[in-house]
C-alpha cells in the first residue's frame, strides 16, 4: 500500500480499476515518422487508459527488434527528449494520462531536476526508467518527487519476495509487472510467469498492477487480466507503426484490445 | 578526494569506485548480480576455490607468464624496457585469467551455460576454450564488423565448440555485441551466466574481473623486482574496457611506479568522455548532448569502445594513473618495430601501449627508465588485417 498522496496517472489508473475497467496502456516511439503524434491521439481516442511515449536511446538493453529499429529511425531524424517533449505539448490525448520510458543515460546526461521540470512542462505525469532499479534511483525520485512526476517501478518474475514488497513500496503510478523473462517484443503465446509475477504483486499492494512485455494479442492480454489490473502493449504497436499503418493502424489495433479487455471484464 | 591508499580495493557495498560504478541493469537481472557478488565473496575466500584456479592457471594455461627485458628495442628507446608476456598465455592473451576464474563460479552458481561479448574475439575465443574445459555450452555475441576483421578468431570459436552469434544493430562493434550479450541474458539468466570479458558492466563485475586478472599485476610486480631490483619507473597498459590494465595496476598502485593507460584514438572515453551511465555502470562515455552514445572507430577491435571501466574513471579523477591515445597509424608504426626490433608481433591493443612509450621515450619518460609495458596479447590474430593496411609500403 503506497504511503502518500497519488498522482494524476494513479489517480486515474486506480479509480477506472475500481469501476471494473481492466486497463490498457499502449506505447508508441517518440520521433518515429511523421505521424507519431496523430498516432498517439488516435491511440488515446481508442481506448488507452494512458499512454508510454518512448525516448529512444542509442542502446536500449531491454529491448527487442522492433523497437530497437523504431528508436533507430527516430534517432535517424534527429529525435531528442527536447524534441519529443516539445511536440507532446501541442499533442491532444484528450486527457489520457502520458507516462514516458527512457534509459537513464538520458535522464542522468540532462540533469534529474531539468528532466523532472521538463516532463511536466510537456505534460507527462510519469516516468519508467528500465535500466534504474530501486537501489539507485533515489537521486531520480527526489526530484520527481518534488515535481509531481510519478516514478513507475517494475517488478520482474526472478525478484524475490523481500525486493518484490521494497519494490511496491517505492512504486507510483502503477506497478509494472514483468510479464516475461526477456526484452520487448511479440511472443506467440502468453508466459506462465506472466499470470504468476501478476498474482505475486496483487498480493501485496493496492496500486493498479499491469503486465507488460510479451503481450502480442487482446486474448492474450485478456487472459492475462483474469489476474493482473491491465496490460502495456509496445512492440506489437511499435511494428504497425514501422509498416506504414499510421494512425488509423494503431488505432484498430487498440480497440481491438479495448473490445477483448471490456468484453472479458 | 580520496586517499591513494584506499585506491583498488573493494568496491562499497553498492559497488562504487568513488562516484563511478553501481547497478544500473533492469529488474529482471538484479537478482543474478546479486547472486554473483555473494558466489564471488565466498568463492574469493575459499582455499580450496583459490587452489583449483591457481592449479589450472598453472597446469592449464601456462602460468606464470614470463617478463622479457628487450635489448634491442631498449637501447634504440634509451629506456629500460620490460615486457609482461600475457601474449604467451593459453588462447593468446590475458583473457583467459578471467574467464577461467568466472568459468569456476558459474560452475559454483550451478549454472551451465556462458554468454559473452566479444570485439577482437579474444574473449570469445577464451570463454568458448573454458566451456569446452568445464563441458559448458557457450554463446558468444560479435559485431558484424568485428566477425568481418577477425575472421580467424570467428573460427576458431566454433571449433572449440561456441555459438557464434553476429550483432548487426547499431555500430556492429563491441558496444552492441555487449548490448545484445545483456539482452540474451535477461531471458536466460536462470541458466546462463553472463562472463564479461572486462572490468566493466554492472556491480560486481568490475571487481570481480579486477581481481581475477590482479595475477598479471602482481605476478609482474615479483619478477620486476627480480629483474630491477626494484619497481619499475612506469607502468603501461592499453585500455578498451580496461582489464589487463586494472589487472596490471592493481599490482602496483602502492608503488612509486606512474600508471599509463593508453586508449584507442578513436575510442578514448578517459580522453573524452563524460561520465553516464551505461551498461550497467556509471562512468565516462563518448556521448553526444542528449546522452546519446558515440560510435567508437579503432585498427584494433578490442578498444573500438566507447566506454571505459569504472575504476579507470576513478584512478584517473584521483591523478593515480594517467590516460593518453595512440593513433592507428601510431600503432601499426609500433606494431611493425616490436617484431624487427624482438622477434615479438604484438597484437593491435598492447601495440597502443608501446606506441606511447615510443612517442614519449626521452620527453615524457626520462631517458633510462625503466618501463614495463603489459603485452596483452599475440598478433596472429591481426596478421592479416595489417597485411592489408601496410599493402602498398610493405
Amino acid at each position: 500500500m503506497s504511503a502518500h498522496e497519488p498522482g494524476r496517472l494513479e489517480a486515474r489508473l486506480r479509480e477506472r480499476r475500481d469501476a471494473g475497467r481492466k486497463l490498457l496502456v499502449p506505447y508508441v516511439t517518440g520521433g518515429l515518422g511523421d505521424d507519431w503524434v496523430p498516432a498517439l491521439e488516435a491511440i488515446a481516442a481508442a481506448g488507452a487508459d494512458a499512454i508510454e511515449i518512448g525516448l529512444p536511446f542509442s542502446d536500449p538493453m531491454m529491448d527487442g527488434p522492433t523497437i530497437q529499429e523504431a528508436s533507430v529511425r527516430a534517432l535517424a531524424a534527429g529525435a531528442t527528449p527536447q524534441t519529443i517533449l516539445g511536440e507532446l505539448v501541442e499533442a491532444d490525448a484528450g486527457g489520457v494520462p502520458l507516462v514516458v520510458m527512457t534509459y537513464y543515460n538520458l535522464v542522468a546526461r540532462m540533469g534529474h531536476r531539468r528532466m523532472a521540470s521538463l516532463l511536466v512542462e510537456s505534460g507527462v505525469s510519469g516516468a519508467i526508467l528500465p535500466d534504474l532499479p530501486i537501489d539507485e534511483i533515489d537521486p531520480w525520485k527526489t526530484e520527481a518527487d518534488a515535481t509531481g512526476i510519478e516514478t513507475v517501478l517494475l517488478a520482474a518474475p526472478t525478484t524475490p519476495d523481500a525486493r518484490l514488497r521494497a519494490i511496491v513500496g517505492k512504486a507510483e503510478g502503477f506497478l509494472y509487472a514483468v510479464g516475461v523473462m526477456g526484452v520487448t517484443g511479440e511472443r506467440s503465446s502468453l508466459a506462465a510467469s506472466a499470470t504468476a509475477i501478476a498474482a505475486r504483486c496483487k498480493a501485496i499492494t493496492d496500486l493498479p498492477v499491469l503486465v507488460g512485455i510479451g503481450i502480442t494479442t487482446p486474448d492474450q492480454a485478456a487472459e492475462v487480466c483474469q489476474v493482473a489490473d491491465g496490460v502495456v502493449i509496445g512492440s506489437v504497436v511499435v511494428r504497425r507503426l514501422l509498416d506504414g499503418e499510421g494512425p488509423d493502424g494503431v488505432a484498430k489495433l487498440v480497440a481491438s484490445f479495448r473490445e477483448a479487455l471490456d468484453s472479458h471484464s | 578526494m580520496i586517499a591513494l591508499g584506499e585506491l583498488m580495493r573493494e568496491p562499497s557495498p553498492s559497488g562504487r569506485f568513488g562516484e563511478y560504478g553501481g547497478r544500473f541493469v533492469p529488474e529482471s537481472l538484479v537478482p543474478a548480480c546479486e547472486e554473483l557478488d555473494k558466489a564471488f565473496h565466498e568463492a574469493w575466500g575459499d582455499p580450496p576455490f583459490r587452489e583449483e584456479l591457481d592449479f589450472l592457471l598453472r597446469t592449464y594455461s601456462g602460468r606464470p607468464t614470463p617478463v622479457t627485458e628487450c635489448r634491442r628495442l631498449s637501447e634504440m628507446l634509451d629506456i629500460r624496457l620490460l615486457l609482461k608476456r600475457e601474449d604467451l598465455n593459453h588462447t593468446g592473451s590475458h583473457k583467459l585469467n578471467n574467464v577461467i576464474g568466472q568459468a569456476l563460479l558459474a560452475r559454483r552458481m550451478g549454472k551451465s551455460r556462458l554468454v559473452a561479448e566479444t570485439g577482437a574475439g579474444q574473449h570469445g575465443v577464451a570463454t568458448a576454450t573454458a566451456a569446452a574445459l568445464f563441458g559448458m555450452e557457450c554463446a558468444v555475441y560479435m559485431g558484424a564488423v568485428d566477425v568481418e576483421r577477425q575472421a580467424l578468431n570467428v573460427f576458431r570459436m566454433k571449433l572449440l565448440g561456441a555459438t557464434v552469434h553476429t550483432v548487426e544493430s547499431g555500430s556492429r562493434t563491441l558496444k552492441d555485441a555487449i548490448n545484445e550479450a545483456l539482452r540474451e541474458w535477461v531471458g536466460t539468466v536462470e541458466t546462463t551466466h553472463y562472463c564479461i570479458g572486462s572490468v566493466m558492466g554492472p556491480h560486481p563485475y568490475p571487481f570481480v574481473v579486477r581481481e581475477l586478472q590482479r595475477v598479471v599485476g602482481d605476478e609482474a610486480r615479483g619478477q620486476c623486482r627480480e629483474i630491477l631490483k626494484g619497481d619499475p619507473d612506469v607502468v603501461v597498459a592499453c585500455v578498451g574496457g580496461g582489464s589487463n590494465a586494472a589487472g596490471t595496476f592493481a599490482g602496483f598502485v602502492d608503488s612509486g611506479a606512474r600508471l599509463i593507460g593508453v586508449e584507442a584514438a578513436g575510442g578514448a572515453a578517459m580522453g573524452h568522455g563524460i561520465p553516464g551511465v551505461v551498461h550497467g555502470m556509471r562512468s565516462k562515455f563518448i556521448q553526444d548532448e542528449a546522452g546519446q552514445i558515440l560510435e567508437a572507430h579503432s585498427i584494433s577491435a578490442g578498444l573500438d569502445y566507447p566506454g571505459v571501466g569504472p575504476e579507470h574513471a576513478q584512478l584517473g579523477d584521483a591523478g593515480r594513473a594517467e590516460y593518453f591515445e595512440a593513433s592507428d597509424d601510431e600503432v601499426l608504426a609500433a606494431f611493425k618495430l616490436l617484431a624487427e626490433t624482438e622477434g615479438i608481433i604484438p597484437a593491435l591493443e598492447p601495440a597502443h601501449g608501446l606506441a606511447w612509450i615510443v612517442r614519449e621515450a626521452g620527453r615524457g619518460i626520462p631517458r633510462g627508465s625503466a618501463v614495463l609495458l603489459t603485452m596483452s596479447g599475440r598478433g596472429d590474430k591481426d596478421v592479416a588485417l595489417v597485411m592489408e593496411k601496410m599493402g602498398e609500403n610493405s
